[in-house]
């Protein structure tokens, strides 16, 4: 027992230092290039919907930064005289305070609409949650899916031809997931018929996908408009919620793509840990041989696990034409698969910290387009690290390590 | 009444290879059925045919009286035939309750897991059989004894009324076995029927009511364990006499090789594991090192080979003090280090045999000059060992891990034993291997101690201490409760050192 009780200490002790070194570092990084005269207005505009608007929030910038060092400064004295009992709530908490003293730095001398911010983050972040999802699902039953990205592609591509055809997003949207899904089987059939290295396999799924789809957009989806012209969700607003001051037009003013998305990772995350499903899923995915000797079909569990992981990374495609830009491109899913994977990863495979991490990089995909409009004077690619930073800094040494699933690439032979 | 279990000529062949000839064996209801054999007899190979695992090519199965069509675990589990496998088939990162009920889940609307209803489960499986264990402590975290209880909790959540024990102690301590032990009578008592495969023969004349010997594929007899002794069992599954005693001459002790001053060592959770012990082991001795396992032995190895690192103390090999130094000094310094885990620290399973072989002087001629590796000196080198040390393997290019426990050990003999050495360093030298291979083993660490080496043995079993041994320490929480020579010591004495207490007899005679 005092083993336990002494890596308590050791971790309550790290903690408390890392809220400091947090503090430090808003310090150094945001105080001396502001001046006592400068001042950050944050203002709360929306465009839709009818509300009362709410009074812009003009303050000093170098107060506000003091604020914040401040805050993250008691947070640290405190865990290391009384302890918090929730330290990685306060450890996010911490991150938030570095993130507004950014932002406030950021924005000295001009305004930044905070409500469009936050809309922006979720909207960026739904492609990679749906990635993360695909992934998520796949790997918890064993097989590594580096394939999303052209299941993604696959998908966009079919929704925007179908749902050109039939004039339908419904239509578009069942093509999109069919083919995210029968991609998935074929990677399926590589990888645990034929037990070809799931990384190869994977990655020939990506190369023919964007052959394929960049051939047959340039062929004919490019050339004739009526192929290449779906229609889109409309939004829907959520009864209440979408009435809530700040938060509610961005967040409940969406998409039914991005709604279900949500759901998605809630159920997802439901039925891997409560469902008879989600155990033996677990199970194949950690010890196939175990499940195996009772009597559970470890490749039947991974073909499903595959193909539904698949026509997940098909909805993430849909979103990508149907509820955002409305025609297809060659590549547009520009990487998404890819960081949807690095989410999974920093999620540790888990669905709703899959669902965490997607909206740190979405958050970091909108404020590159905000900065870029602010004109900071650093070259954006820096700014646009300080998120990554603050992610890495958070999961390699304070959150520790994720831990993959046991058998994860490992395709499952019978004795 | 018909036999509960009984197999008709069951034949088994792999490429090359066959592992089942023609086997007969009944079980009748409520006994413990002792299947001894040595390694690679076809024990194994035998029970994965009764739990449909393997299709043998001929033979048929009864169950109760029924002939039986076995295709698949489904269909053992459906028979009542249920099977604790030689590495636990459980999943650490799941529950005891979710490791049991995987399969055969307790739900409730069709599909959600009902956890309440499967620990209910487990807890009344626990009660009636004696198999505490708590349903919601994650199996990782537990020790093997108890990872054992959750085994054989899963073949009782299945009702499992045959059950098949592959090899099952060994990975226990000896706590951990009499444990088992209990466990079993009890199951035995309440109805159920046992298969105990092993090859340790005290533990057949402790537990079973009737003895099947299997050896190269075939039955070769039955006894009565009664009536047999250890010796009449061991020919029996070995095929011709076995000298169960190490035959050697009185050590002739010379100068000090290792000498270990106030030696204190970290354990892994940051407990003092070796507190402030000093010994020496001389030239031409076997100094065995005695004690229930976790008292420090495994750290006191480790810093000995600059595994782990020394926190206070001394240690001096051949007048050159290592205390600080790498295992490749130390290696070089003229020890050898037979590990405790010989999967984990002593091979690269992957790595072919010969490779193996020059794991600690790959990098010295004549094996090497600069960065070239000379393939044929490998090989060449590779046939004399494997001649030398009879290690059974198709070729020298076969990795380690398809051999078989007791060849992997030989493999690690003959690469540590095979060179000019000062000091033989062996933790549980011959833990999981069969007569035949620790006869072997022992006779080797023999023909080094008369070649001059100092030996310090270090091992769980008590028989292996006292046969070997020329000096027997016996260390206790970290501390050596005594060093006894061997003609003083007896199961006895040692025995109540192991737990602490000191004799009148024998005490401090270094």
């Amino acid at each position: 027992m005092d083993d336990k009780a002494t890596a308590k200490t050791r971790r309550a002790l790290g903690m408390g230092i890392t809220y400091l070194v947090f503090a430090l570092l808003t310090w150094v990084l945001f105080v001396p290039g502001t001046t006592s005269e400068q001042l950050t207005t944050f203002t709360f505009n929306v465009t839709a919907g009818n509300l009362p608007p709410i009074p812009d929030l003009t303050f000093h910038t170098l107060t506000g930064i003091y604020l914040m060092v401040a805050l993250a400064a008691l947070a640290g004295v405190w865990q290391l005289t009384k302890g918090f009992k929730n330290v990685y709530l306060i450890l996010g908490l911490v991150s938030v305070f570095f993130v507004l003293a950014f932002l406030a730095w950021a924005a000295r001398d001009k305004s930044m609409n905070l409500t469009g911010m936050i809309g922006a983050t979720l909207l960026s972040s739904i492609p990679i949650t749906l990635a993360a999802l695909s992934g998520v699902m796949c790997e918890r039953s064993g097989v590594v899916n580096i394939g999303i990205e052209g299941m993604m592609l696959s998908g966009a591509f079919m929704s925007a031809l179908i749902g050109s055809v039939t004039h339908s997003t419904w239509w578009g949207l069942i093509a999109a997931v069919l083919a995210g899904g029968l991609t998935a089987a074929l990677l399926a059939v590589m990888a645990i018929k034929y037990q070809v290295d799931q990384i190869v396999a994977g990655t020939a799924i990506n190369i023919l996908t964007t052959g394929l789809t960049s051939y047959f957009s340039s062929r004919y989806l490019q050339t004739n408009g009526a192929l290449n012209n779906p229609p889109t969700f409309d939004r829907i607003s959520l009864p209440l919620l979408g009435k809530i001051p700040i938060v509610g037009p961005s967040l409940f003013n969406n998409t039914l793509v991005v709604y279900t998305a949500i759901v998605l990772v809630f159920l997802i995350y439901w039925l891997l840990f409560y469902t008879r499903w989600g155990l033996r899923t677990r199970a194949v995915g950690e010890h196939p041989r175990a499940a195996d000797t009772l009597g559970i079909n470890v490749f039947r569990m991974r073909y499903i696990n595959v193909i539904l992981g698949g026509m997940v990374a098909g909805l993430g495609g849909a979103y990508l034409v149907l509820s955002s830009v409305a025609r297809f491109d060659e590549l547009m899913t520009a990487g998404k698969g890819f960081i949807g994977l690095a989410a999974m990863i920093f999620g540790n495979w888990n669905p709703i910290g899959a669902f965490g991490a997607s909206l740190i990089f979405g958050f970091a995909d909108s404020l590159q387009t905000k900065l870029a409009i602010l004109r900071v004077p650093i070259p954006s690619q820096f700014l646009l690290m300080a998120p990554y930073l603050v992610t890495m800094i958070v999961l390699a040494g304070v959150v520790g390590q994720s831990r993959p699933p046991a058998a994860d690439g490992q395709p499952y032979e019978k004795e | 009444m018909p036999p509960v279990l009984e197999l008709k000529g069951i034949t088994k062949r792999f490429p090359g290879v066959l592992a089942n000839d023609h086997i007969n064996l009944t079980l009748n209801e409520g006994e413990v059925l002792a299947l001894l054999g040595e390694n690679g007899a076809g024990k194994s190979t035998l029970m994965n045919v009764l739990y449909g695992l393997y299709t043998p090519e001929e033979g048929e199965i009864y169950v109760r009286g029924k002939k039986a069509d076995i295709h698949g675990p489904n269909d053992a589990i459906a028979l009542g035939i249920g099977m604790v496998h030689q590495h636990f088939m459980l999943v650490p990162v799941l529950t005891v309750a979710e490791n049991v009920m995987l399969g055969m889940e307790s739900v409730k609307h069709g599909f959600v897991l009902d956890r309440e209803d499967a620990a209910t489960k487990v807890r009344a499986i626990s009660e009636k059989y004696g198999l505490e264990v708590d349903p919601n402590d994650l199996v990782g975290e537990l020790p093997v004894g108890l990872q054992q209880r959750v085994e054989i909790i899963k073949l009782l959540y299945r009702s499992a009324d045959i059950l098949i024990l592959d090899e099952p102690t060994a990975v226990l301590t000896p706590q951990e076995v009499e444990g088992l032990f209990e466990v079993v009578r009890s199951l035995v008592a309440q109805g159920k029927s046992v298969v105990f495969i092993t090859h340790k023969l005290k533990e057949v004349l402790a537990l079973a009511d009737r003895v099947s010997v299997l050896r190269g594929g075939k039955v070769v007899g039955h006894a009565d364990p009664k009536t047999s002794t250890e010796r009449d069992l061991a020919s029996l599954m070995v095929g011709r006499e076995v000298i169960l005693t190490v035959p050697k001459e009185p050590a002739q002790p010379k100068d000090v090789v290792l000498k270990v001053e106030n030696l204190e060592v970290m354990g892994d959770r940051h407990r003092m594991a070796v507190r402030g012990i000093s010994f020496e082991v001389r030239s031409g001795e076997i100094v065995g090192v005695a004690g229930v396992q976790g008292n420090g032995q495994t750290e006191l190895v480790e810093a000995l080979t600059g595994l782990r690192p020394v926190v206070n103390g001394k240690i001096t090999l051949d007048g050159r003090d290592i205390t600080h130094e790498t295992p490749r000094v130390i290696t070089e310094t003229g020890s050898a280090h037979i590990p405790e885990d010989r999967q984990r620290d002593g091979l690269v399973l992957g790595y072919p045999i010969a490779d193996n072989l020059i794991l600690n002087t790959y990098y010295l001629p004549p094996i090497a000059s600069g960065l070239v590796m000379h393939a044929n000196v490998i090989a060449e080198r590779a046939e004399r060992l494997v001649e030398e040390y009879d290690v059974r393997t198709p070729s020298i290019t076969t990795p380690a891990g398809n051999l078989s426990g007791g060849n992997q050990q030989k493999v690690i003999v003959a690469r540590e034993l095979s060179r000019e050495v000062k000091l033989v360093i062996a933790a549980q030298p011959t833990r999981g291997l069969d007569v035949g291979s620790i006869e072997y083993i022992h006779s080797q660490l023999v023909r080094k101690r008369d070649e001059g080496a100092a030996v310090l043995v270090v091992s769980a079993e008590l028989d292996e201490v006292l046969g070997l041994a020329d000096r027997i320490m016996v260390m206790f929480e970290g501390e050596i409760m005594g060093i006894v020579p061997a003609e003083q010591a007896t199961k006895e004495n040692i025995g109540l050192l192991m737990a602490g207490v000191h004799p009148e007899a024998g005490k401090e005679a270094a």
